[in-house]
């Protein structure tokens, strides 16, 4: 007889609620929860696929200690007790002689990321990042500019929409699963999807309008969009009084941007972008202007995603039913917030972050988060201070930041790499210590607050024991914590010791998350009042479109539109996406999903390909200008346009022991260049001119 | 036909293919074999708008499969009760004759057991009152499951809601 675990999927960072259903400690079956709204037993491809990780054996199954030069394969296996030692003792001497400021960490936001904080601060460094900034960092300071709240404190009530426009934001592939069919449920009721991207992604072929805009020209599009809002007074008025304060600046300047143009810039007629500012303006606040999943394409990335949200500002559609809101927590239903470790006293650190995020480099940018695409700079030049260990927790620095080869160059000066990972990875491979980590299925982990706009928290179960000599980060953490005598930080012997931390201001008990996997904490959705209600934490109280935040730091709030350059001959502007089969980086070696996107391919208009002679299913080669190369496979289809060629992110892998995906495809981060948004913080993946050739 | 029916809205699938993983990791296949195919034809433009189709193609479960006498082995079998057609593994050679004889594609080779697997709606299943995995699991719930002369109403009740009033709209617009 199975036994249902409720637990939440970890195959990518949406974490859908789950259903496990286990056999003599075996998973036989996974499906989204049947209980939350949107998911409704529902499950993707890779959250089936959770099984296959699950047994597979081509992941680390013990720890292993690098015996050969990094990077070389040559591995012995050791004891958890001797690997822990090996990582604290060299985490020891290196402490003494440069300091705790001297070991980075990075990772992926997760469920026990104020664990692994509280590590870095018991250690005495300022220098836990995360990947956010390699992929939203200008979302969250666009945001953060003009309403005073990050982006992960915002939401979008897709399912009363009347009218959702998408810049890219490719929800069909790249998917989310409640978003998805509360927005289809929209969509049969008649809402309206207009949909803009240089190539026709799967979500461009279930929209009611598509806009083949020239690549990087979003910006020039919004500003005519915002010209015609303001020119015609389609704007929510009484919103805009009483929240909105610029607006007078803001039409000063948009006042050059008419619709004519922007279709020079755009592609996209005049006559077609006044009839969506109609259109949209019709069934405000009812609208929604995705302000995007990733926003890191380009160096002006700020300003896109600032035009986006006020965009909405203008339709009143921020915090409005069928438009954006702010996500509420345990404050707003009157409970204690969620327990975490790092809000313990430690010992003061004097010494500034590596990265220079929110500080010289980054003056705005999110310092909780940190900016990595810094960590090959600030190793090589030791600036502010020398870097000696890095210590990685499914955080991919040789797939996810841009110019990965200067990445792997910077790592060779490091004396210390720990990978805590799932996957061979490419940096765990090159790693001097692999802690294998157990996967999803095979551990708890710390309680998630699911702050929205009915404010609940799920659980991750363990659902089996763990296949192989794994263990959980949160142990791990600890286990080398206390080898350097920092264990009174970690004060748990268990899960359900966290468990009980984390919820001891909450009112709610572990049994109470028995029935269903999740505790609702209201019943009814919380929406501020739109007369007096909306807490913007700007100085001001009110959207401010010329932001304090950005102006206070020597940043102007409206820059005047730099026209984006047509490629050079032979020259194309190097777009990266997602796929429904693979996360990120981290599944191209499943076996299940590697079966049904086995490698990425290059998009190229026929015209550019025909004078090149590439042909549809043949390979090509790509040169960057930083001197790498790609292999891989031209898709030549007049569904993309011309000055722009696409590949899905996260191939090219290098580990032989991931047989199946070694080799195939190519790196986009090898072929990128290392420029960033230094106002909103986020790379700029998107900028970087490739040249293409035929393999011979 | 099998008295059951696998109804997909094409205007709600979105082409993700996990019907295919949630079918292969309950069926605990290996790389190779799909029993249930997304195939995925266009982006064509429709009406100046691209458009693609994902079809879904598990097996039909004909009402006179040829796989089925085709079988040397009496393996290729037809469930009398309900229709389902499905392998009998133990008796299963791997002479491939069902492969040739389905017109559609559906009996798949398994290279690990040299026989023919296919889809069998997961019996199993839906002799518990369950739904096959790929209906079960399905993101947008677009495939529905069910019997034949209990259709699924969806695709008629769109359909009269797009033309109700067409009619009118057009003649008071003159």
């Amino acid at each position: 007889m199975a036994n249902k675990v409720y637990s939440i999927c970890f195959m990518c960072t949406v974490r859908c609620p789950i259903e496990v259903l286990v056999a003599n400690d075996d998973v036989v079956w996974i499906q989204g929860s049947r209980h939350v709204a949107g998911i409704e037993g529902a499950l993707c491809a890779k959250g089936s696929a959770g099984l296959a990780l699950l047994h597979d054996h081509e992941r680390p199954q013990y720890p292993m200690i690098r015996t050969g030069p990094r990077g070389a394969g040559q591995w012995r296996r050791a004891s958890w007790e001797e690997a822990l030692d090996y990582a604290a003792d060299k985490l020891r001497e290196i402490i003494q002689e440069h300091g705790g400021q001297s070991v980075v960490f990075g990772e992926r936001t997760n469920l026990n990321t104020h664990i692994s904080k509280t590590f870095m601060k018991a250690i005495g460094s300022p220098n836990h990042f995360t990947h956010d900034a390699l992929c939203k960092g200008s979302v969250n300071t666009a945001f953060r500019s003009l309403t005073g709240h990050a982006d992960p404190q915002v939401g979008i009530d897709y399912a009363n929409t009347r009218h959702i426009v998408m810049y890219g934001r490719n929800l069909f592939e790249a998917l989310e699963i409640a978003p998805i069919n509360n927005l289809l449920k929209a969509m049969e009721k008649g809402a309206k999807l207009t949909y803009i991207d240089p190539r026709v992604s799967v979500t461009a072929t279930k929209a009611d309008r598509y806009w083949m805009i020239r690549p990087g020209t979003d910006l020039a599009l919004n500003y005519a969009l915002i010209h015609t809002v303001l020119k015609e007074r389609l704007y929510d008025a009484e919103y805009v009084n009483r929240w909105v304060s610029g607006l007078a600046e803001l039409q000063a300047f948009v006042e050059p941007y008419t619709p004519e143009w922007a279709e020079k810039e755009t592609g996209i007629p005049a006559a077609e972008i006044v009839a969506l500012a109609r259109e949209t303006a019709e069934v405000k606040p009812k609208v929604v202007f995705h302000y995007g999943y990733r926003g890191a394409h380009h160096a002006n990335e700020i300003y896109l995603r600032r035009s986006l949200i006020i965009l909405n500002a203008l339709m009143g559609s921020i915090e409005a039913q069928g438009g954006l809101f702010f996500k509420k927590g345990a404050a707003a239903v009157g409970r204690g917030d969620i327990g975490k470790y790092v809000s313990q006293e430690f010992p003061k650190i004097s010494a500034p972050r590596f990265d220079g995020s929110g500080a010289e480099v980054f003056p705005i940018a999110d310092s909780s988060h940190g900016n990595p695409q810094m960590l090959a700079y600030a190793i090589m030049h030791e600036d502010p201070y020398p870097i000696k260990a890095l210590i990685a927790n499914r955080f991919e620095p040789l797939q996810s930041i841009p110019d990965s080869a200067a990445v792997r160059r910077a790592l060779d000066k490091l004396d210390l790499i720990v990978a805590i990972e799932v996957n061979y990875s490419e940096i765990a491979w090159y790693a001097d210590v692999i802690l294998p980590e157990s996967i999803y299925l095979e551990r708890a982990d710390s309680i998630q607050m699911v702050s929205g706009l009915r404010p609940s928290l799920r659980i991750r179960q363990q659902a089996v024991s763990p296949r192989y000599d794994t263990k959980p980060a949160w142990l791990i953490l600890k286990e080398i914590a206390q080898r350097l005598d920092l264990g009174q930080y970690f004060p748990y012997e268990t899960i359900e010791d966290i468990w009980n931390f984390q919820l001891k201001d909450m009112g709610v008990k572990i049994e109470d998350f028995d029935a269903k996997g999740f505790v609702s904490l209201t019943d009814k959705a919380i929406l501020w009042d739109r007369k007096d209600g909306i807490k913007f934490k700007t100085p001001s109280g009110k959207i401010e479109l010329v932001s304090s935040l950005m102006e206070n730091a020597g940043f102007p709030s409206f820059p005047e539109y730099q026209p984006v350059a047509v490629p050079p001959e032979g020259h194309f502007r190097m777009m990266v996406g997602r796929c429904a089969a693979h996360t990120h980086v981290s599944t191209q070696n499943n076996v299940l999903l590697s079966e049904l996107v086995p490698e990425n391919e290059l998009w190229i208009n026929p015209g550019p390909a025909g004078k090149l002679g590439i042909k549809d299913g043949a390979y090509v080669e790509l040169a960057s200008p930083l001197g790498t190369n790609g292999r891989i496979k031209a898709k030549v289809t007049e569904f993309i346009h011309p000055e722009a060629v696409f590949m899905l992110h996260g191939f090219g892998k290098t580990v032989p022991v991931q047989t199946r995906c070694y080799q195939k495809g190519a790196s986009d981060a090898l072929l990128q260049e290392n420029v960033s948004d230094k106002v909103g913080g986020s790379p700029a993946l998107d900028e970087t001119l490739v040249q293409i050739r035929p393999v011979k | 036909m099998s008295k059951y029916y696998l109804l997909q809205d094409q205007k709600k699938c979105i082409g993700c293919l996990s019907c295919e993983v949630h079918c292969k990791s309950n069926k605990g296949l290996p790389f190779g074999p799909r029993l249930g195919q997304i195939i995925s034809v266009g982006p064509k433009m429709v009406a100046n708008v691209p458009r693609m189709a994902f079809v879904f193609m598990p097996c039909f479960h004909c009402e006179d499969p040829w796989c089925v006498p085709v079988c040397p082995t009496g393996a290729m079998r037809r469930r009398p009760e309900d229709g389902i057609v499905y392998v009998e593994q133990v008796l299963c050679v791997g002479c491939k004759s069902c492969i040739t004889a389905c017109p559609w594609g559906a009996p798949q080779w398994h290279p690990e057991t040299g026989k023919v697997v296919k889809c069998d709606y997961c019996m199993d299943r839906v002799d518990q009152g369950l739904d096959p995995a790929c209906v079960a699991k399905c993101v947008t719930h677009c495939l529905s499951f069910g019997q034949a002369e209990q259709l699924d109403l969806t695709r008629r009740k769109r359909f009269a809601k797009t033309v109700a009033f067409e009619l009118e709209t057009i003649v008071s617009a003159r």
